[in-house]
């Protein structure tokens, strides 16, 4: 038996995904109890013979066979294809070490959405999120997972064989095995059936210019405090000094202050900065699922016993609209005396 | 264009969330119920899109009967149509949801278009708008920030790790939405004295095993500390340039 890993590869062939990384980690903590083995499903390689760079991250992975399909001319994201091709090497014997005992991918939307495909197409449960897994009795698996995108946790059972699960990506670091694994590489054409096309990506060239709020080192965040759409420019001109980007909570999205790409939070952006200056921001439990990953969190606050303050390490009382611009100040001083 | 927009009522939680002494339920005594983010969005879209095209908005909900506000809600919004899947207290898992959904979509369709949200706020389970799809052999395609209409399909697109994806389907489909694809209207009086005096239509859906059983819910463990306060006002700014200049973020 094996445990089945859907695996991406950055757009350039030769990288593994951090996300597949810790899906793939992910894999190894099933694997390893049950004595099966880790195998990777790579969709999009552009080379079945797989770069080489990918060949030695696969392999540092723990991974002992990358089945790499060929989608013929599909080459590219189709979901439904994508599902089609796990569930004929999770079931037949296309894998060489025989039928997948799970069926593992990264919490992404495209983890999720070939993930809900594959459940669909086989009538097999599917669990999200995920952040451990465990073989229970007779064919049942004991699941923890996320809901409410981590603010609470879900002891489960999933029934299923294969187990269809997802893995919380912000819960698993991208590890690489103990000892690395000898790798072979197994070049498949999956059978399409007719529709499984139909619905296919057409990707764009990456959005040019700018850091990305998802991995900007410094987010300066605000909120319902900034009062209105016209405070956020000191804001802006901090994250700029600090080299970061400005996020915004959910109410200044919702009452249309700021576009939403600039929201951080549940149903906004995940983001992973050095520092997270927030601003005017109570910290509802949507807002802090986007940012607990932060690894510090500072905020500037005019009430001392709002929630976000049993997540901040440093806060300072006050409101934003005066301690920021004469933060400002204060910045703007110091780069003077520096020239 | 007739479309049929899914939503779910989820519990309203703010700054914190506490469950119910047995571990089944997010504790509401205190808050209430709102409809997930992500759906109200793709309410929004509909009605948006049937303005533009013509056509009827029908909105749906599988739960309780005090799932009636958040359907009565939707109607305020612009939906024409309300139609409750009406179940006990207790929570349905996504296979049961999926199928009892398609079997209320084929009893009052036909739709040119079905509209869910990506995930649920609560249950994040990723999965119905799939389900349902593969139920009613439907294109299907989730996560979606941009919809345009085409002659005989549509256009969806999303982003995903900083490159825009886009999709085109025939009609019918199914979509999911994330929030952001648009922003959801403030209903008007008169959607909402309509919305009150609009029938709700209720059928019974049946029930099915789940795969995917809920066991428990807890509130994770996590380090529970108390910011240290660097000063009141602007006074705190020197302590807090030191903690910037410490935390390597100053040019």
């Amino acid at each position: 038996m094996t445990v089945l890993c859907l695996t991406e590869l950055e757009p350039d062939g030769g990288t593994v995904t951090d996300a597949s990384l810790r899906a793939l980690a992910f894999s190894r903590s099933l694997a390893g109890p049950a004595g099966e083995e880790v195998a990777a499903a790579v969709l999009d390689a552009p080379d079945a013979a797989l770069a080489s760079e990918a060949r030695a991250a696969l392999a540092a992975a723990g991974v002992r066979t990358a089945h790499v399909a060929d989608l013929g001319e599909a080459a590219g994201y189709a979901p439904l294809a994508w599902a089609r091709a796990l569930a004929q090497l999770a079931s037949t014997g296309l894998a060489s070490t025989g039928p997948a005992s799970a069926v593992v991918a990264a919490g992404t939307d495209h983890g999720q959405e070939v993930l809900a495909h594959l459940g669909a197409i086989t009538g097999l449960p599917m669990a999200a999120n995920c952040l451990t897994a465990a073989r229970g009795d007779a064919g049942q698996w004991q699941l923890t997972r996320q809901r409410w995108a981590g603010s609470l946790t879900e002891e489960a059972v999933l029934d299923g064989d294969p187990a269809l699960l997802t893995v919380a990506t912000d819960a698993v670091a991208p590890a690489p095995a103990d000892t690395p694994a000898e790798l072979t590489v197994a070049p498949f054409r999956p059978a399409l059936a007719d529709g499984d096309l139909t619905v296919r990506a057409a990707v764009s060239a990456e959005r040019g210019g700018g850091v990305s709020l998802a991995t900007a080192r410094v987010v300066v965040g605000g909120g319902r405090g900034v009062g209105g759409p016209d405070g956020f420019g000191p804001l802006e001109e901090l994250a700029g000094l600090l080299g970061g980007v400005l996020g915004v909570s959910r109410v200044v999205t919702s009452q249309g202050w700021r576009p939403h790409r600039q929201q951080v939070g549940q149903t906004g952006t995940r983001i992973t900065p050095e520092l997270y200056l927030a601003c005017g921001i109570s910290g509802a439990i949507q807002h802090m699922a986007g940012c607990l990953s932060a690894k510090n969190i500072v905020v500037v606050n005019t009430d001392p016993d709002a929630p976000i303050m049993s997540h901040a390490r440093y806060a300072v009382i006050g409101d934003l609209n005066q301690v920021i611009p004469a933060l400002l100040d204060a910045l703007r001083e110091r780069q003077n005396a520096v020239r | 264009m007739d479309v049929l927009a899914c939503v779910k009522r989820v519990p309203m939680v703010g700054g914190r969330i506490t469950l119910t002494e047995d571990g089944q339920e997010v504790d509401t005594r205190m808050s209430g119920f709102t409809v997930s983010p992500h759906e109200e969005c793709a309410v929004e879209e509909a009605v948006q899109l049937t303005e533009r095209e013509g056509g009827t908005v029908t909105v749906l909900t599988l739960g309780p009967p005090e799932a009636e506000a958040q359907l009565r809600d939707m109607l305020a919004l612009g939906a024409g149509r309300a139609v409750l899947l009406e179940t006990g207290p207790e929570e349905w898992g996504p296979q049961s949801t999926a199928a009892a959904i398609a079997a209320a979509a084929r009893a009052t369709g036909p739709y040119d278009l079905l509209l869910f949200g990506n995930e649920a706020a609560d249950t994040g389970g990723y999965q119905v708008p799939v389900r349902v799809a593969h139920e009613l052999g439907l294109p299907c395609v989730t996560g979606i920030k941009t919809l345009e209409v085409t002659g005989d399909g549509m256009v969806a697109a999303r982003e995903y790790r900083g490159r825009q994806e886009r999709f085109g389907l025939p009609r019918p489909a199914v979509i999911s939405v994330k929030e952001g694809i648009n922003l959801p209207r403030y209903p008007s009086l008169p959607g909402r004295l309509r919305a009150k005096r609009a029938t709700v239509e209720r059928l019974v859906p049946q029930a099915r095993p789940d795969g995917l059983r809920k066991a428990m819910l807890t509130v994770p463990a996590r380090e529970s500390r108390r910011a240290e306060v660097l000063g009141t006002g602007p006074e705190a700014v020197p302590a807090l340039v030191a903690l910037l200049d410490e935390l390597g973020v100053l040019p």
